[in-house]
């Protein structure tokens, strides 16, 4: 699906991670780890080429991302959910127009009806369907972000410190979507500082840790 | 093309990414209304006197005045030679000797009324007015200079020279200031457009984050001022209308601020600036919004 070969980048001159590799194959789960400022977030830009590598090669779907222009990184992205610490709403719209806006950006307007209140329900946002994105609590906020990443059915999911902002209780809630979604065949990498929430994940799913320290990435063993 | 018909068409949910602007809007709304006045009245104006111009050029290239030499003795016998020659000459319609009433009233404003005609050496004017394709002037001042020697024919052509020059340069003054008012829109558009787009970064990031491409983006913004900009031009040309409909009248051939207006299709302008306007808009947005998005890349 997403495939990062020996990949560098830096900001300012200053190298972030460099000679960095990671496969995210077709229905696998992934946690990236690491301390704050490590290039967690840096890394999933990476994956849905908001970034471009400094060197090595990143390829969405089998296809080099260097060289895809900008209608074709649009058509990559809509096979990517990306799901944000700040969740990346518009404010003036409602909470349903921002599920629904990717239904719309694809000219899919039409299946707004059909799609919307199963996922509002799946996400338990019924109620909340007409309220403004800072109405809404973190929690609330997280899962409507959850709600738009998934509501064009991607083939990966990723998420930025999802339960950043949430508490104990509806991080676990929110893991659990996720983890739904991975057994749906969906491919999900969630970036977390969190690694009581990994460990609480761990028997629910099978997946790959993978720690980013110090501009390398490394896979995390027993002693997470 | 396509661009068009999604212009018109329109997508109501994709206009709803992009919040609305309160000023910026009204703004562009009167903007587009004061070019769209302007460019009303300096097209009526224009034309007008490009009309009134052409009808004096046309009046002056018809008629021509042949001038006999002032010999009072020989008067009778150089009038009548030279009206033979006239009414015997392909192209001449008509030739009528001035009358010493009408010779009077022309010299009048140099030398006053009352002019004793008989007791000054005056030379007898007689106007040729040219019918069909014309004469040839060359032709017949030849043949006056060998049948009536001393006659000098005046086709007018020192007169009308300038006079369609100048009708030349006031329609072109016209149309650079309609073509500046024009560019003025497209400037302005093109500024609150790209205000505009930068007021909504975070829109665009949003939009791009979910898989919106650069074309559904603009569009949005392309179709918000392209519809302000027709509106303000519709309501400018409106009210221009308006006032050139109640510019005084009269016959426009006394005086080019009599009669002020438009002519027959040139009321065709009344919908095409508003028409026009909205293309300008149209296309300074859609350059001022790729060219943004290729700079947010």
């Amino acid at each position: 699906m997403i495939d990062l070969e020996r990949v560098s980048y830096g900001y300012g001159g200053a190298m972030l991670f460099s000679q960095l590799s990671l496969n995210l194959a077709a229905g696998s789960f992934h946690f990236l780890t690491g301390p704050s400022g490590a290039g967690k977030t840096t890394l999933l830009r990476l994956c849905y080429a908001d970034l471009k590598a400094k060197t090595g090669r990143v390829s969405l779907f089998g296809k080099d991302a260097a060289g895809l222009d900008r209608d074709h990184v649009a058509l990559a992205r809509r096979r990517i959910g990306v799901v944000h610490q700040d969740c990346q709403f518009l404010d003036h719209l409602s909470i349903a127009e921002n599920i629904v806006l990717p239904l719309t950006v694809v000219g899919r307007g039409d299946e707004v009806g059909k799609n919307l209140p199963e996922l509002l329900k799946w996400v338990g946002l019924s109620k909340q369907a007409e309220q403004k994105p800072p109405e809404l609590s973190g929690g609330e906020r997280q899962r409507a972000a959850l709600a738009r990443a998934v509501i064009l059915s991607p083939d990966v999911i990723l998420a930025d410190e999802p339960t950043g902002n949430v508490d104990w209780e509806m991080s676990q809630r929110l893991m659990k979507l996720l983890v739904e979604l991975n057994r749906m065949g969906k491919t999900v990498l969630i970036a977390t500082h969190d690694l009581a929430m990994i460990r609480a994940m761990k028997a629910d799913v099978s997946a790959r840790v993978s720690r980013l320290k110090d501009g390398q990435l490394v896979q995390a063993g027993a002693d997470l | 093309m396509n661009g068009l018909t999604d212009l018109i068409v329109g997508d109501p949910q994709a206009d709803r990414a992009v919040p609305p602007a309160g000023l910026s809007a009204r703004l562009t709304v009167f903007v587009a209304a004061v070019m769209a006045f302007l460019a009303i009245i300096t097209l009526a104006i224009s034309l007008t006197t490009g009309r009134v111009a052409a009808v004096w050029a046309d009046e002056l290239a018809q008629s021509a005045t042949l001038r006999l030499p002032a010999d009072p003795e020989n008067a009778d016998a150089l009038l009548a030679a030279a009206l033979t020659v006239l009414q015997t000459t392909p192209g001449v319609e008509r030739a009528r000797a001035l009358s010493p009433d009408e010779q009077r009233a022309l010299l009048a404003p140099w030398f006053g009324p009352d002019l004793p005609l008989d007791q000054l050496p005056v030379p007898q004017l007689i106007e040729v007015v040219a019918g069909g394709e014309g004469y040839d002037a060359e032709g017949l001042q030849a043949r006056l200079t060998a049948e009536v020697p001393g006659a000098v024919l005046d086709n007018h052509t020192s007169w009308r020279a300038p006079l369609v020059g100048a009708a030349t340069r006031i329609r072109l003054v016209g149309w650079s200031v309609t073509l500046l008012i024009a560019a003025a829109v497209a400037a302005m558009i093109t500024l609150a457009a790209q205000a505009s787009l930068a007021a909504n970064v975070q829109v665009i990031r949003v939009l791009r984050l979910v898989g919106a491409r650069d074309v559904y983006i603009a569009r949005a913004f392309v179709r918000r001022y392209t519809l302000r900009a027709l509106l303000g031009a519709a309501i400018g040309t409106a009210l221009g209308a308006i006032v050139v409909v109640l510019m005084p009248q009269g016959d426009a051939r006394d005086s080019v601020f009599l009669g002020v207006g438009f002519a027959g299709l040139e009321w065709l302008w009344v919908v095409v600036i508003p028409l026009l306007s909205g293309l300008v808009a149209f296309a300074a947005t859609r350059k001022a919004a790729f060219a943004k998005l290729r700079e947010m890349t």
